[in-house]
């Protein structure tokens, strides 16, 4: 609810980060449907992503920082790039966009107990802080990604195939 | 393999971390005489998680592993020296210095190993630090200094310096018991928007990457640690705190009663270990 109209607020501010996807499209992180397997099949902007800029959202330390923990061949130019996840390559013969987008959302749900990071979940955390600061937050949390940006990563990782 | 597409300079800066991609098997033999315990069995409280409990110095470079084998190389040891000057200075209305109850440094060797230590007449666990303020306030009649400052933690690393060889040895049974077990609760409870506990870093995960950080099984046995990083030394709960802040967390704060519990607890899972404080690490 608060999500819905902060991003409304947003879209009245004139935010271009919004695209062309009118909010009244886009799905909040509380109401992601997941399949029985984690996969989520509706897009959440209800529209494609961007490829270019997942690769940037899969890179950038204060974004994904996926690479802290997956090895990703194509963005070798990367430095330090960490090896707890399975490498990415070839991600897309492995998954379909809906697992990708399940996986991205709340990979608990198609791996349980997993240590990766939910990227569009806002509730259910034990002492959620304000960011990195230490402090317990101020408000409702934001998703550690925005539904373009999650699209954009599901774009990307769409593209990792080897066969 | 994986890297094979890496521009050469990024492969020339990842040479010398993937290299040891697994806790080393180096041994370390302090001042050429002291040959210290970095890898033992697990304890039999930790055993059913770990076979074997190994020092954060394993999972560092060779370049700052070797700082810490020799005092003169050892940036920590300054600040050993400022510990050490402070233990003979004057403080407070009773007009005494800590050796003025203590005699010599060395009369604390063994000390260290056992702390945090369950204290009966205070009816609490005690840090190492929060010890030292006791003498302070109740026998120097002199100032409590702040948990993890400066001058608190060079005296923890002039007391763990004369320890250095000994066998971590922190009791788990008795008084001490439901401060471990809350501070075992704590270790294993997933916290922040990252959802992450200690254990899934350092118990789940050590000895891979997270982006440019070897991960360690998170012992404590090298604190007060001197890191080069921040070119100082660093307290055990600082490092707590800062650990559970990277989980996108609020944390707790040096000295509270969690970190006390927890330094307990982690202490605990490297018994056996050589205490090393102050350590070296990046
Ligand atoms: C803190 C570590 C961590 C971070 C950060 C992380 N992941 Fe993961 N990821 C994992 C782990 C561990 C697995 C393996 C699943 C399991 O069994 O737990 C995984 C699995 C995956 C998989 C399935 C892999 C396969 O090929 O089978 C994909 C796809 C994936 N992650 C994408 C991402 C993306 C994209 C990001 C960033 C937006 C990301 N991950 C961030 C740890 C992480
Ligand atoms: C997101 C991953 C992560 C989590 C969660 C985490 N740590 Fe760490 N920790 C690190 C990294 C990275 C380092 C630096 C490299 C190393 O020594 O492992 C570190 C270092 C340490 C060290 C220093 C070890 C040494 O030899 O100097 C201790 C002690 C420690 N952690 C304890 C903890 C405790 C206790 C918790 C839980 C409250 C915790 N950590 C949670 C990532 C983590």
């Amino acid at each position: 609810m608060k999500t819905i109209n902060k991003i409304a607020a947003a879209s009245v501010a004139g935010v271009i980060a919004l695209g062309s996807a009118s909010w009244a499209e886009m799905i909040a992180p509380t109401d992601v449907k997941f399949g029985e397997y984690g996969e989520v099949e509706m897009s959440l902007t209800g529209k494609p992503g961007n490829p270019e800029q997942g690769a940037v959202v899969l890179g950038n330390r204060s974004l994904g920082n996926c690479v802290a923990c997956h090895v990703v061949g194509a963005l070798a130019d990367i430095p330090f790039q960490g090896d707890i996840g399975p490498a990415l390559d070839g991600a897309a013969d492995r998954w379909s966009a809906a697992e990708l987008r399940g996986i991205l959302v709340n990979s608990k749900m198609t791996f349980e107990g997993t240590m990766m990071p939910a990227y569009y979940k806002i509730d259910g955390f034990t002492r959620p802080g304000n960011a990195y600061t230490g402090k317990a937050a101020d408000g409702p949390l934001d998703p550690l990604l925005s539904a373009e940006q999650i699209e954009d990563v599901v774009a990307f990782l769409s593209t990792l195939k080897d066969e | 393999m994986k890297f094979r597409a890496m521009t050469a300079i990024a492969a020339v800066m990842l040479a010398p971390t993937f290299a040891l991609a697994e806790a080393d098997d180096d041994t370390m033999v302090l001042n050429e005489e002291t040959e210290m315990v970095t890898k033992t069995a697990a304890p039999a409280h930790v055993a059913d998680a770990l076979d074997q409990v190994m020092s954060g110095w394993h999972f560092r470079s060779d370049e700052t592993q070797a700082m810490q084998l020799d005092d003169f190389d050892n940036p920590g040891m300054v600040f050993v020296e400022a510990g050490l000057e402070t233990w003979d200075t004057v403080e407070g209305s009773e007009d005494k210095s800590c050796s003025s109850c203590h005699n010599d440094m060395d009369s604390m060797a063994g000390v260290r190993a056992t702390y945090p230590k369950w204290n009966e007449a205070a009816g609490e666990v005690r840090t190492l630090q929060m010890q030292v303020n006791d003498c302070r306030t109740s026998r120097m009649g002199a100032e409590a200094w702040k948990y993890d400052s400066g001058t608190a933690i060079n005296m923890e690393a002039a007391l763990s310096s004369v320890s250095r060889g000994l066998p971590v040895n922190v009791a788990i049974d008795g008084p001490a018991q439901s401060t471990w077990e809350m501070g075992k609760e704590l270790y294993y409870t997933r916290t922040g928007q990252l959802d992450l506990s200690c254990a899934t870093c350092h118990e789940d995960s050590y000895g891979m990457m997270i982006r440019a950080d070897h991960l360690s099984q998170g012992q404590t046995n090298g604190f007060p640690v001197y890191r080069l990083k921040n070119a100082k030394l660093n307290g055990a709960h600082s490092r707590f705190k800062g650990c559970v802040r990277d989980t996108r967390a609020e944390t707790y704060n040096p000295g509270s009663k969690e970190f006390v519990a927890l330094e307990l607890y982690v202490a605990s899972r490297g018994n056996g270990l050589s205490v090393e404080g102050p350590s070296v690490r990046n």
